[in-house]
């Protein structure tokens, strides 16, 4: 499959998550298109691996290259875990002082 | 048009439509559960292309374990029947139009670069995907980010008992 259709894909998913941080208010879904830009930039770190190691594949079939694409999408994963947990925790924390996930009612650092 | 062309395209429409949906839907329970069929159809994109862990850690980590929590917090919140207040017009056609430009930029870099000319992603062979062959490199040359990570996920577990604290 050319690597461009996967690029393609991928910019589509993360300028999708782009437009979700932009247009939505609510604080959980701008955190849930934060997930799908992750995935998206995820989806292409995978597809990168198997085109690296589809020109090693050729010279070599028990080569290992591009392999560190998927190790660096595992780390990603790992990370995106670590974040939610912790982010999940301020909105509820947000909830629970404005009782609202509206990301407008946050202005406490304005005046 | 072969078998793997068509689930090519079958699940890269199938992801960008339900990712769409998570936007369109009112409802924040229905936008957990088109985000968890983006991330079936991401699966299906690791499988075709031979990386079978990452497919299955995929689905466990983010279909199972992530979106559960985001379903359990808006449960919690019952937010689900809460009235979200309208944007303005213009600041969401000013979203949209900006992640469209952002998308043509993308789109324009990828056409004008020639050293993409030619290359594929190999489909369905190559073992670097599966479990023996990962770990084999996870457990040798890269062991020492692999036990950062675990204090990190233990400083965000007592972070998030901080946080989440009644003070």
């Amino acid at each position: 499959m050319p690597i461009q259709y996967y690029i393609a894909l991928a910019a589509c998913l993360f300028c999708i998550g782009v437009v979700g941080v932009l247009v939505r208010r609510n604080a959980i879904i701008i955190f849930m298109c934060i997930e799908l830009m992750l995935n998206a930039v995820n989806l292409l770190l995978v597809a990168f691996s198997k085109m690296y190691h589809g020109t090693a594949y050729a010279h070599d079939v028990n080569s290992t290259a591009g392999i560190e694409g998927q190790l660096f999408v595992f780390f990603i994963m790992v990370v995106a875990a670590a974040e939610v947990s912790v982010g999940l925790a301020v909105i509820v924390m947000m909830y629970r002082n404005v009782h609202s996930t509206d990301v407008n009612f946050l202005n406490r650092l304005k005046n | 048009m072969g078998t793997t062309q068509v689930l090519f395209w079958f699940l890269s429409a199938l992801a960008l439509v339900s990712a769409i949906m998570v936007l369109a839907s009112k409802n924040p329970v229905h936008s957990v559960l088109w985000l968890i069929v983006v991330f079936f159809a991401i699966s299906g994109h690791y499988i075709l292309m031979n990386a079978q862990f990452l497919a299955i850690v995929n689905l466990i980590v983010y279909a199972g374990a992530i979106m559960v929590l985001f379903l359990f917090v808006i449960m919690l919140m019952n937010l689900n029947n809460a009235k979200e207040p309208r944007k303005n017009l213009w600041m969401q056609l000013a979203g949209v139009i900006s992640g469209g430009i952002l998308f043509l930029i993308m789109i324009s870099v990828v056409r004008s670069s020639a050293d993409m000319v030619n290359r594929t992603a190999q489909l369905k062979e190559g073992s670097i995907g599966l479990i023996s062959a990962l770990g084999k490199t996870l457990f040798t040359d890269y062991v020492v980010p692999f036990e950062i990570s675990s204090v990190l996920f233990l400083s965000a577990m007592v972070g998030a008992v901080v946080i989440g604290k009644k003070d």
